[in-house]
């Protein structure tokens, strides 16, 4: 009875077997991902990285470059006394890295891995749910990791974790609107929710990927993509020279630990999703192997493989541009997602619009010309208004007179 | 300093609607068990049955450390854990789209505006609800109006033996009624964001 019942839910199953599969996965892409960034961080300041732990040498001398760093950063973690302060809120306290982390995990229940698999008789999707609402759902999913950090801040009963999490919460609701709007125009260019019918939908005759035809978009993305994970230069909520660690201030052993790894898990979601809506998911022209209707096992493998590999190329793309550009200021990454890219956005809805009504949604290469306008059009407007620099000492309000002298500490 | 998270005090309209809303649901219970209603019984889907009531429990539950909170913060966590079942219950109906939006705009929109509110207008981050007489009494009225129309339109309304669901209801069909036929409504209910923020600073005021 339980085998007949099995093979009548083929889906279920194979949808079970590939989420623990993922979920494996990405907790290994996760910790390596730390590896990379460091690896990256040291290649950037010319610098060696981590390059000594190993296997306990089973191997000899050979160190195989430092591949053991994460295992042994996750037993440090692990041992480490796990301190909870007298005077934090202590539910809420725990409930911070618990959200955060698995906000960071559901939204990957939606990602289409491989296009569709032959076993047996059944035509199987690789991919662990295919909701008619998958695109919504991401970014339902994306609007609650605020919740983590927030909460973190809120009860850790620390000014600087307190200013982290407020700066959180304000940068992170800025960008959702930015995001929104990126994602609007993929959903007007495709007409479609469903995340396994946008990859779908680039793939096609004389389609091409998303970001061929909205380029802009893309670029927004990925832009908005960077502040919702909180990576530099967006990094406010825990800049370390201003905040000390901002909400994580408090947080020790496998509680810091999650808040760390749910950034990197952040990263690997967004990557996956920019992938499936701009860059065709799975997909890659010409390549026989790559296209929707291999239904091989080795097809799907190759596919996974493929979808793996530009999700890795996101994430160096992220590594790089943290050791590359220096920190926003406040007031500017507030004017950034408010002046410029949520005009932007509306510019590009507006234009997806017009295409829609003229019938030509996918026509790529009037949209690439539309975006090029647009671009020029924006660029024309940034030069031909005149903006102030703000931020400078002679724009602060005058400071009370000192009530004592300064002591002298000598030179000019 | 730690006293101030021990204050799950049910006071005054509070104690009344927690009362209330717990007989409602055991009786409501009751009723399904007693094959009443439409609530998802055994026949029905097992699995539906079980989610139904582990998710309608844990809305209730949420609901009612609302009402017995006096810290803001915390009421707004449970408050996301009554969006969150109630979204779940929209998921076993087959309203996705419903679902999904109940995250995005409530439990990622507004809710985190109510905290966010909060957190910038109180001079302490440890927000404390003194509520006053007044107080008590005009949401002691209000919260009588509600359950009266609510209890008048359970028992008048004719509930159907099966599960409803929102199959065939898709995102566009939505959109379009939406923006056509429900359209003044649905700009009235905007407003709501406004709502929010005004009570959450007025909860949070301070004292002058």
């Amino acid at each position: 009875m339980i085998v007949e019942w099995v093979q009548g839910q083929a889906q279920l199953v194979f949808s079970c077997l590939l989420a623990l599969v993922v979920v494996g996965v990405m907790l290994l892409g996760v910790a390596y991902s730390i590896l990379a960034e460091r690896w990256i961080a040291a290649w950037v300041q010319d610098r060696r990285g981590p390059n000594r732990a190993g296997f306990f040498r089973l191997f000899g001398s050979f160190h195989f470059w430092g591949l053991g760093q994460p295992i042994a950063d996750g037993g440090k973690f692990f041992l480490k006394e796990d301190i909870i302060p007298d005077n934090v809120d202590k539910p809420l306290f725990i409930l911070g890295p618990a959200t955060i982390f698995i906000v960071a995990l559901v939204g990957f229940a939606v990602i289409p891995w491989g296009g569709q698999v032959q076993i047996g008789d059944a035509l199987l999707n690789v991919q662990v749910a295919n909701p008619d609402i998958g695109l919504l759902y991401v970014l339902g999913v994306g609007s609650l990791g605020v919740y983590g950090v927030v909460l973190g801040g809120y009860a850790s009963n620390n000014k600087y974790s307190f200013f982290g999490g407020i700066r959180a919460t304000a940068q992170m609701l800025s960008y959702e609107i930015p995001m929104g709007l990126a994602i609007l125009v993929v959903v007007l260019a495709t007409g479609q929710l469903r995340l396994e019918e946008i990859v779908l939908s680039q793939m096609g005759d004389g389609d091409v990927w998303n970001v061929v035809r909205h380029p802009l978009a893309c670029f927004l993305l990925v832009v908005t993509l960077f502040a919702e994970t909180s990576r530099t230069p967006f990094d406010m909520p825990e800049a370390e020279q201003e905040l000390v660690g901002g909400f994580h201030t408090e947080y020790s052993s496998m509680k810091f630990a999650l808040f760390f790894l749910a950034e990197y898990a952040h990263m690997i979601t967004g990557s996956a999703f920019l992938m499936v809506l701009f860059f065709g998911g799975w997909h890659i022209p010409f390549v026989p192997g790559l296209q929707p209707g291999d239904t091989a096992w080795w097809a799907m493998l190759l596919k996974m493989l493929v979808m793996a590999g530009k999700i890795a190329l996101m994430m160096v793309f992220y590594i790089w541009v943290r050791w590359t550009l220096p920190r926003l200021r406040f007031d500017q990454l507030m004017r950034l997602a408010w002046k410029g890219l949520v005009p932007l956005g509306l510019g590009l809805i507006a234009f997806a619009l017009g295409m829609l009504y003229i019938g030509k949604p996918q026509a790529w290469v009037w949209t690439l010309v539309g975006n090029v306008v647009i671009l020029a059009t924006m660029l024309g407007i940034t030069a031909l208004i005149p903006s102030r620099v703000t931020g400078r000492q002679y724009d602060m309000p005058e400071l009370p007179p000192r009530t004592s002298a300064p002591a002298s500490i000598g030179g000019p | 300093m730690s006293d101030s998270f021990s204050t799950t005090r049910p006071i005054g309209s509070h104690r009344f609607a927690a009362v209330l809303m717990v007989v409602m649901f055991l009786a409501n219970t009751a009723r399904a068990w007693a094959g009443e209603t439409g609530v998802p019984q055994a026949e029905s889907g097992m699995l539906e049955a079980v989610f139904f009531y582990v998710f309608a429990a844990g809305a209730l539950f949420s609901g009612l450390m609302i009402c017995a909170g006096k810290n803001v913060i915390r009421m707004a966590v449970w408050l996301f854990f009554v969006l969150g079942s109630v979204a779940m219950l929209y998921f076993l109906l087959g309203a996705n789209f419903l679902a999904v939006i109940q995250f995005i705009v409530y439990a990622g929109g507004i809710l985190i505006l109510l905290i966010f509110g909060v957190m910038l207008t109180n001079r302490s981050p440890w927000v404390r609800l003194d509520i006053k007489p007044r107080e008590v009494a005009i949401a002691a009225a209000v919260g009588l109006v509600l359950m009266v129309t609510l209890v008048g339109m359970i028992t008048v309304t004719d509930w159907p033996e099966e599960m409803a669901v929102a199959d065939g209801l898709t995102v566009a069909e939505i959109g379009r009624g939406l923006l056509t036929t429900y359209l003044v409504p649905f700009e009235v209910v905007s407003v709501l964001l406004l709502v929010v923020m005004i009570g959450a600073a007025y909860l949070a005021r301070q004292e002058s």
